[in-house]
């Protein structure tokens, strides 16, 4: 007989991330894809690809549940969602065991979401409607400057003198990044101050209570954004593992705890190995 | 949910005879102007209306009339008018909306009441500041359009507790007013007159705070949505019999829910605290994400704030003058917060949330902290969701949504 496998798809506004797990709370596959227009398209090819890294078909899924900015457009295997906060909530108190804060840094919202020390959701707050601080931010930012995204973790790390940038809206920041152009500042030093601005939007959205813990796409590809936070914040910011499939993991969390109520097939914290 | 089902609040019948008043309110008012046989002036919504009306004239609320712009979704097109003429897109979408509707010879009524062409041309403009500087300057607006006077009372705000001063002060300017008000309408004040009205509007908030308060029953038999709407003749009826006989109607059917235990949301599982403005293009998507919830959204600051208990047909000025300055926008946070922690205990609220309405800092109660300090004392979790009362430019639907179901969800997950 097939492994069960219970399914967790975040469709979000700029990437889809589908996370597998077994009853064991394991991770067995996970995929991530760019969006695109077609939701449900990108979202099959996500769980088909997941499913194949787990070694497992369709129906051997017990149950699924989405999330994220797209949630009611995959039908094909859920009727059940949850909201992002929700799903990032139940990753963290699968991981965490103490009072925490999540800072979700996605592809246009950030969260803050504040758990007590039994796991329970005492807060949550997202960005208002401006993008600034988002992953949007990011993209924009990479066009303007002609930089591939995934080259500025490491371009941010060669600044010795960050250009810091001092307007809320994307628009007049890249008016900003510009003038520091002209005026001959160096790349690496205006992509750490880009960082700086990204982490200085999500720092003060709210207090931080416990361990802080940052998720989410922005940070998986730079994680040099979780070491300034923790300079910025003055104290430790964790990273887990899968920062990028976070929501995806505590939706698959809970369609395991939709079909296993009472828990008796947990014992090991989800995503803790073997992805 | 990948299938989103509609669920909608339950109707309630006397709506008919609410919207038959109503529309008699807007022909008497439409007559008044294009006939001559009454003036008409124009009132902000908790301006002297009772001194007004004793003296003869058709009242007209430019809040209500925008607020209407706003439930049709007129206003987000209207509102660029006003904004090219020099009023910001960040200041009163209300003023914005009802200025530009002005400019482009536009008005809801038309639509809803055939045979009405635009809105009643005022003899006099009356504001009271109590709600916010911005009622002021757009009754300086169509004072300097229409050639007519605008008048009115500048109210202290931040007020910790009413004393004597204040309603002094605000006594002296509503008297004040009545001799350029009676030259306008021309007849005297009959003061027998003027204390019926005053006893006219004390019944109607009496009836009114009913009304609002057979929410406190479980099931609530009625939203904030219900309440957003049937307000209507409080705010501008208020001072005569038809609103009274209205409230009764809509009484007697709101016991009979509870009597009946039905509750205005099917199969209620949490009891939410609507504090700000309504968004008013947005009233019934609201009221359906709720419902599909299983949420009801039964108290607010802003339906409760017709109600005014100290009107007194006995002291009409003076009481006049205390009502108006007791209101919740006058107040200071240090009464806001016993306000709200009152109603959270009398409705059972499980949580609140504000509205932090982009263009009205007055009624967005979650700029100095306030949320955090009533979610401290009470252990009461608040959402803050950004929005606006008519400029829907200013409003993510999707981010709305996403807050209010995770809110909803930390309420159930918390039980």
């Amino acid at each position: 007989m097939a492994t069960p496998a219970f399914v967790g798809l975040d469709i979000g506004s700029s990437r889809t991330k589908v996370a597998v797990i077994g009853p064991d709370r394991r991770l067995l596959g996970h995929a991530i894809r760019r969006s695109g227009t077609d939701f449900s398209a990108t979202a099959a090819a996500c769980l088909d690809e997941s499913l194949e890294m787990a070694g497992a078909r369709r129906d051997a899924i017990v149950n699924a549940i989405s999330t994220g900015y797209g949630r009611t457009n995959v039908a094909f295997v859920t009727a059940q969602s949850k909201t992002e906060i929700g799903c990032l909530s139940r990753f963290g108190r699968d991981r965490f065991h103490e009072a925490i804060t999540i800072i979700d840094i996605g592809g246009q919202d950030n969260k803050v979401i504040k758990l007590d020390g039994e796991g329970r959701r005492a807060s949550f707050k997202m960005n208002r409607k401006c993008a600034a601080g988002t992953g949007a931010f990011l993209e924009e930012m990479s066009l303007r400057l002609d930089i591939p995204l995934e080259s500025m973790d490491a371009l941010a790390r060669k600044s010795t003198e960050m250009v810091k940038l001092g307007s809320y809206c994307t628009v007049f920041s890249a008016t900003e990044v510009l003038e520091n152009i002209r005026h001959g500042k160096k790349v690496p030093d205006i992509v750490k101050g880009l960082f700086y601005s990204v982490i200085k939007r999500v720092l003060e959205m709210d207090s931080h209570d416990g361990q802080v813990v940052m998720t989410g796409g922005v940070v998986a590809h730079n994680p040099y954004i979780v070491e300034m936070a923790g300079e910025m914040a003055g104290r430790p910011v964790v990273l887990p593992e899968f920062p990028q499939l976070a929501g995806a993991i505590g939706a698959a969390l809970y369609a395991l705890d939709e079909a296993d109520p009472i828990g008796i097939r947990n014992n090991t914290p989800a995503g803790e190995t073997n992805g | 949910m990948a299938e989103e089902k509609k669920t909608t609040r339950k109707k309630i019948q006397a709506a008919d005879m609410m919207n038959k008043i109503m529309a008699d309110y807007f022909y008497g008012l439409n007559d008044a102007a294009t006939t001559g046989k009454r003036k008409v002036a124009w009132c902000t919504s908790v301006g002297p209306a009772e001194l007004l009306q004793a003296l003869g004239f058709a009242v007209h609320f430019p809040e209500n009339h925008a607020a209407m712009l706003g439930a049709t979704r007129m206003s987000t097109d209207l509102i660029p008018a006003a904004n090219a003429i020099g009023y910001s897109p960040d200041i009163c979408s209300y003023l914005t909306a009802d200025i530009g509707a002005y400019l482009k010879g536009i008005t809801p009524l038309a639509k809803a009441y055939p045979g009405i062409q635009s809105v009643p041309k005022p003899d006099v403009l009356v504001y009271n500041t109590n709600q916010c500087r911005d009622v002021q300057d757009w009754m300086a607006w169509y004072s300097k359009k229409l050639g007519v006077p605008s008048i009115g009372v500048t109210s202290p705000k931040n007020v910790n507790d009413v004393t004597d001063a204040h309603i002094d002060d605000v006594t002296r300017q509503i008297e004040a007013l009545v001799p350029t008000l009676e030259g306008i309408a021309g007849v005297k004040l009959d003061m027998d007159r003027l204390r019926e009205t005053v006893s006219l509007s004390r019944e109607c908030t009496e009836l009114w705070k009913q009304v609002l308060e057979t929410a406190k029953a479980s099931p609530a038999p009625l939203t904030f949505f219900d309440g957003s709407i049937h307000m209507g003749p409080a705010v501008v009826l208020r001072g005569t019999r038809e609103a009274i006989d209205y409230y009764k109607v809509l009484l007697a059917e709101l016991e009979q829910r509870i009597r009946d235990g039905v509750g205005a949301v099917d199969g209620e599982t949490s009891r939410i605290y609507w504090e700000g403005m309504p968004v008013w293009g947005r009233l019934r998507q609201h009221s359906e994400l709720f419902a599909n919830l299983k949420s009801t959204v039964l108290a607010s600051t802003y339906c409760s704030s017709w109600i005014f208990p100290s009107f007194d047909g006995n002291d009409p000025f003076r009481s006049m003058a205390k009502a108006y300055l007791e209101l919740f926008i006058v107040r200071s946070d240090r009464y806001k917060e016993k306000y709200i922690k009152e109603m959270i205990e009398k409705f059972r609220i499980d949580g609140i949330i504000y509205h932090d309405a982009k263009t009205c800092p007055y009624n967005s109660n979650s700029r100095y902290g306030l949320p955090g300090r009533v979610e401290a004392e009470t252990g009461v979790p608040s959402l803050v969701i950004s929005g606006d009362l008519n400029d829907l430019r200013c409003i993510s639907d999707e981010q709305t949504k996403t807050n209010i179901e995770a809110f909803i969800e930390q309420i159930a997950e918390r039980r």
